[in-house]
């Protein structure tokens, strides 16, 4: 399944789209990831094929059977290393080719990341310059070629994992938390950009999810099953949303931080 | 395989010991190798990731007309804990235990090897896997057949046996024609009712028996646990009088004359799972569960034995189990169903005397040339242990080949002394 060859493209509107009348694939970058794995499900579930693109090749193809099987939605995978400069230029051209052209190209979600070592990074250059890589720069690269399309094509969706860390810089997470910030301001832009063709461009800020980012951290507290952040991106496509904070309360918690007085603020451990 | 801690795998935990932990080492969960990789309607075959779990298996293929070859009393296990412990469920008598429906599995071993095990490929492994508690690695992958069932339901014949004597008899007499089989028990009656139980047995309903609101029903998902144990039950409640009083009456509130019911499956297969916390239903000290098979040759005179020794220590609770094991396959070697007759009960946790009455049931169990189930253990005696699975040798040498530093261990390993 998904190379075979599709049925003429949809004429239905799609803005906001939800069960797929002609077969719509989504990308899915970083797709070895917790919470990328429960998107593609509640994806799947919707009526769309999947691409999912990533480094693990084993692991991405056992979760294309897992779509197939539980589904019965294609499901194919592609090779993505978010540093490799042709994999940022080439992964989203493989992706409308297997999606069967870029009328069937859907949407677009970027999942790939990395916490590291903040302790390590406050102190390494080396360390630091490479988080901001893989999530900003590699981001940046890929969201780029991909907007392109989307423009267009005229519809869709692109959606950018980013996180509560991008809302204030700490202490316990700066270098990893500008990347995300500037990631998203990049979406913001996109979202600007793209917003004439109803073009729906989300931001997710996930606070604590449970999985290997996160695993054996101390200090977490309301730590959400990536099963459900995964449903709620795909609920927040259907609704056009533009920022999904995961779970909703994190809203709240961000926005007391910002708000905290910087001289309150350098007293706490944040 | 890195480092050079002790190993082992974890399923959902359901084992009642200490077979899913390891004190200075590292417990490995695998509740998220939970992918389905591979189905084939045709022949119900069915490739997936060890850390699938029955209730994931039931809550796909049911809708598909599939259910688990054998199921176990909880749906929150996984396959690779049910393959580890090889578990059994109600069609034992005639389906046999949960690996006679494993095709193959794939074992991640000490050296770090992933290997291919089956009856015809290292077949040694395979065996030696098969109830052997997770101690020759981790399982990632299993091929397993499930059954085409008709409905979501099961038609249930209820049959009251006023003593031992009786409900080993029913069992013997047409035990072949139901695929499912079991008999609550009631292990506090004594003299002329020691032994009265209440089987019930079954299959499957096909359609034609559904009334019109089954039959839509049937076809929605499976419902999360309705009810729930709040605090912890006050001690009272578990003393012999009442006990014995409340046996007495869920033994009276089935008619003398055989009735049939139908059912969904999962008050048949899985009734506590409506109850969340149920084991806090036993207090805060908690319960030990004991379950031993008897082989039939024996069987009758062991089984009167036991329930003589329960009934008079005045322990057992309501919860107690019988069961009739059919035959296994060859090759098992630490699997624990023999064909004979298989007794589970609860007993709350009163202290030092219920541990005493344990050790005086294993001896007869010993006796009598049965064995304890090791999933349901916490307290065997390496002895013992050794007396009731006499294959332990033959297991001991494939464990020793293929993973020689015991890298995979576990506190029930220790404490049966496995590796000396
Ligand atoms: C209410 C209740 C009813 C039950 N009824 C029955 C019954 O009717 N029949 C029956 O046979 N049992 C019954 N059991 C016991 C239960 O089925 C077994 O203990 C089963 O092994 C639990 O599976 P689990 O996934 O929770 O495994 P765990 O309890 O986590 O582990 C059990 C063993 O399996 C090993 N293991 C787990 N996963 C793997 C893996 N991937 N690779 C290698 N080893 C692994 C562990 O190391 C451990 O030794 C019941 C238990 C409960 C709580
Ligand atoms: N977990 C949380 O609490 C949390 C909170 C806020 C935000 N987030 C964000 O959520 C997203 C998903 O993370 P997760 O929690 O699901 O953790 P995860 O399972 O660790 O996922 C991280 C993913 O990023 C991929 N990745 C890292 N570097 C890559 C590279 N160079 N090329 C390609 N892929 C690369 C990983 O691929 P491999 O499998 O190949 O390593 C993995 O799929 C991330 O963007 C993360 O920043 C998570």
């Amino acid at each position: 399944m998904g190379t075979t060859i599709h049925s003429s493209p949809a004429s239905a509107d799609r803005t906001g789209a939800v069960n797929a009348p002609a077969r719509e694939s989504v990308l899915i970058l970083g797709a070895s990831s917790s919470i990328a794995r429960w998107t593609a499900h509640a994806f799947a579930r919707r009526g769309y094929d999947l691409i999912l693109a990533g480094r693990d090749d084993d692991d991405l193809a056992r979760l294309a059977s897992d779509v197939r099987v539980r589904h019965n939605m294609g499901a194919e995978t592609l090779h993505f290393d978010a540093l490799s400069v042709s994999s940022q230029a080439t992964a989203f051209g493989d992706a409308v080719r297997l999606a069967g052209g870029a009328e069937h190209l859907a949407g677009v979600v970027l999942a790939f990341g990395l916490l590291g070592d903040q302790r390590r990074a406050a102190h390494d250059s080396e360390l630091a310059g490479y988080l901001v890589d893989v999530n900003f720069t590699a981001a940046v690269r890929v969201l780029t070629v991909a907007s392109d399309h989307f423009e267009s094509r005229g519809r869709g969706f692109i959606v950018a994992v980013g996180s509560v860390a991008g809302d204030r810089g700490r202490q316990s997470n700066y270098v990893y938390g500008a990347a995300k910030a500037g990631l998203a301001v990049f979406m913001q832009g996109l979202r600007h950009r793209l917003a004439p063709m109803g073009i729906t461009v989300l931001t997710v800020k996930p606070g604590f999810v449970d999985t290997q980012m996160t695993f054996g951290h101390p200090g977490l507290f309301l730590v959400a099953p990536p099963s459900a952040v995964g449903e709620q991106i795909a609920r927040a496509v259907e609704e056009q949303r533009s920022v999904l904070y995961v779970p909703a309360f994190w809203r709240i918690v961000m926005l007391i931080i910002r708000l905290l007085p910087q001289r309150i603020f350098h007293r706490t451990r944040l | 395989m890195i480092g050079s801690e002790k190993l082992v795998a974890r399923g959902l935990g359901r084992s009642y010991g200490d077979a899913a932990v390891v004190r200075h080492g590292r417990t490995v969960l695998t509740e998220r190798l939970d992918r389905f990789l591979q189905f084939d309607a045709r022949t119900g075959v069915l490739e997936c990731e060890a850390g699938v779990t029955i209730n994931a298996l039931i809550d796909h293929f049911l809708p598909l007309g599939f259910f688990p070859s054998v199921v176990p009393g909880t749906k929150h296990v996984t396959l690779g804990g049910a393959i580890a412990a090889d578990v059994h469920g109600k069609n034992h008598h005639v389906a046999g235990a949960f690996s006679r429906h494993v095709r193959s599995f794939r074992l991640l071993t000490a050296s770090g090897a992933e290997l291919e095990c089956s009856r015809a490929n290292n077949a040694d492994l395979f065996w030696a896997t098969i109830g052997g508690m997770g101690l020759t690695g981790i399982i990632t992958d299993v091929r397993l057949t499930l059954s085409p069932v008709p409905s979501p339901y099961v038609s249930v014949r209820y049959e009251r046996a006023s003593n031992i004597d009786d409900a080993l008899e029913l069992f013997h007499a047409d035990d072949h024609r139901y695929a499912f089989s079991v008999a609550w028990i009631d292990c506090l009656s004594r003299g002329g009712s020691l032994g009265r139980a209440v089987l019930m047995r079954g299959d499957f309903a096909p359609n034609e028996l559904l009334t019109a609101r089954q039959r839509h029903d049937g076809s929605r998902r499976s419902p999360t646990p309705r009810l729930s144990v709040p605090g912890s039950a006050p001690q009272f409640v578990l003393a012999t009088p009442l006990m014995r009083a409340f046996n007495a009456g869920y033994y009276h509130s089935h008619p003398g004359a055989p009735r049939t019911k139908v059912l969904s499956y999962e008050p048949f297969f899985f009734p506590l799972d409506k109850i969340r916390n149920w084991n806090r239903l036993y207090g805060r000290r908690g319960f030990l569960q004991y379950q031993c098979v008897l082989p039939s040759v024996g069987g009758r005179e062991g089984l009167i034995r036991i329930l003589e020794m329960i009934s008079s220590s005045g322990s057992a609770s309501f919860l107690a189990v019988l069961k009739r094991f059919g035959e296994g396959e060859p090759g098992q070697l630490l699997s624990f169903p023999r064909v004979g007759y298989t007794l589970a009960l609860d007993l709350p946790n009163r202290g030092p005397e219920v541990f005493e009455l344990l050790e005086r049931l294993d001896a007869l169990v010993v006796r009598f040339g049965g064995r304890v189930y090791l999933a349901k253990d916490a307290r065997m005696r390496p002895e013992t242990f050794r007396a009731m699975y006499p294959e332990f040798r033959t297991w001991l040498a494939i464990k020793n080949e293929v993973d020689p530093d015991w890298r995979f261990s576990s506190d029930l390993a220790v404490r049966l002394r496995l590796m000396d």
